[in-house]
């Protein structure tokens, strides 16, 4: 059988990075820590944010990390599916904005 | 959600040795994580030893009218052990000697014990002022014969300590069983009703929140504050604080780990979550756990692993606070879940 390009288990890894470039590994964790501290918005409300980011950008450790942090934190599921919706409509209006370039230059070629 | 205990269903797990076992095994036998003897020892925190006595737990049984699926007692309406009014009678004499201020009664549901009212009435004679009983809530609504337990409680003064999963119904029937959600909701109205949980009443009325599932709870006070705008919102419901306790990888919550393929995951999680502040207030350091047949432990983890305290004195019919309170705490990787994060207790967090 052939390994998967994703391990789960990898995800409990992630602190090794800081391994091979130790001040630049440092330095990202202390931001990561830093920005889901409970700030202007709420560790909560971060929590969601990161989930939806984590679906737009496909990461299947993030999609784990958050939707475990989500349920710790008590987050609900309806909640979480409006946050992944939230990210999806996102990212499908960012292809569908793209539609008027494609109309611009449909009637720029058009006579 | 199976309806019958591990005991019922022969269930390897249902025998401590093998969960002693599962614990020692894999990860922590080839290294892969520290065992938690090693953590300790780190720390400088090996042995663990006794605090001055605060706390005297008395299980009264583990008989209960619900079969949770995260249950360490493995307790259920087929676990027929329950406390004897001989053995009570060996506990009341402790209690006439003991330095520990509070009494903590829990279960199965200790209520279903037909000797528990006038256990808690003889206590309070014999001088105890602070208690405690774990109720599960739905016991309450259960059947007539404890419809009046909330007046029960209020006239001894009783701290009510409750289990409610999640302040939102399917997650709390999910983990308890199909209607538990409504009738706790029920429960919770009758003690509102008689002053518990409202302000100034005196009467307190704490709840306790563990994770429906293969995750650690997380900010308490946060927790606490969603479950009471909830609470409020919803049912017009008032209560005193919120403990967030972490499910230990015993019994019921081992076996649901396991089938569930979580074992690995969680147990990592509460490696790397240990907190050495944790240690230095974890239960077994100031309460003393006394099972249905008389037997002290450490706590009532350790009770339900059969690890009987590391003591000349291994029975409450000879109890001796003095020889008890000299000695090592028995330690093994469930212990874990006390130390993961703020800690874990039966009141709550500890760091
Ligand atoms: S109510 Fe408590 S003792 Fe009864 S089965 Fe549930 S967790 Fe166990
Ligand atoms: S499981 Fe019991 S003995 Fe172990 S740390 Fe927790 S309270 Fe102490």
């Amino acid at each position: 059988m052939s390994k998967p390009y994703y391990d789960p288990s990898d995800l409990r890894k992630f602190g090794e990075i800081t391994e091979w470039s130790e001040e630049l590994g440092k330095k990202f964790f202390d931001y990561y820590g830093s920005v889901f501290e409970e700030g202007a918005l709420s560790a909560r409300e971060k929590s969601l944010i990161a989930l939806a980011v984590a679906h737009v950008v496909k990461c299947p450790y993030c999609i784990d990390a958050y939707t475990k942090d989500g349920l710790e934190r008590g987050i609900t599921k309806e909640e979480m599916m409006e946050a992944v919706h939230a990210g999806a409509a996102i990212e499908s209006g960012a292809t569908l904005v793209h539609g008027v370039q494609m109309m611009n230059k449909y009637k720029k070629l058009s006579m | 959600m199976s309806t019958k205990s591990l005991s019922a269903r022969n269930n390897e797990l249902s025998n401590p040795q093998k969960q002693l076992e599962y614990l020692s095994e894999g990860l922590f036998a080839d290294g892969e994580l520290p065992t938690f003897k090693h953590k300790l020892e780190k720390e400088d925190d090996f042995p663990l030893q006794p605090k001055p006595l605060e706390i005297l737990q008395i299980n009264l049984g583990y008989m209960c009218n619900q079969v949770c699926s995260h249950c360490h007692v493995d307790a259920g309406p087929d676990r027929k052990e329950i406390m004897t009014v001989e053995t009570m009678q060996h506990c009341l004499e402790a209690i006439k000697k003991t330095g520990a201020h509070t009494l903590d009664l829990t279960g199965g549901a200790p209520e279903m014990n037909p000797n528990f009212r006038w256990f808690v009435e003889e206590a309070s004679k014999a001088g105890i002022k602070d208690f405690i009983v774990r109720s599960n809530l739905t016991i309450i609504v259960a059947n007539k014969k404890y419809y009046d337990l909330p007046e029960f409680f209020k006239k001894h003064n009783v701290h009510v300590v409750s289990s409610l999963p999640f302040y939102k119904r399917e997650k709390t029937d999910k983990q308890r069983g199909e209607g538990v959600f409504d009738k706790s909701i029920q429960a919770l109205q009758m003690l509102n009703a008689v002053g518990y949980g409202k302000e100034g009443s005196g009467l307190k009325l704490d709840l306790v929140y563990n994770p429906s599932g293969a995750f650690l709870p997380k900010d308490q006070d946060a927790m606490e504050s969603d479950f009471k705008t909830a609470l409020k919102e919803d049912f017009d419901i008032d209560f005193n604080s919120l403990f967030a306790i972490t499910n230990l990888p015993i019994s019921r919550f081992l076996e649901y780990l396991i089938a569930s393929e979580n074992y690995e995951d969680y147990m990592y999680e509460l490696v790397n979550a240990y907190n050495p502040a944790a240690v230095q207030n974890v239960m077994c350091r100031n309460t003393l756990s006394v099972s249905w047949d008389g037997w002290l432990y450490d706590c009532d983890f350790n009770q339900m692993l059969e690890l009987k305290v590391n003591s000349s004195v291994k029975h409450i019919s000879n109890y001796d606070e003095d020889a008890i309170q000299n000695r090592n705490i028995i330690i093994s990787q469930h212990c874990y879940g006390c130390t993961a994060g703020a800690g874990s207790s039966c009141q709550g967090t500890v760091a």
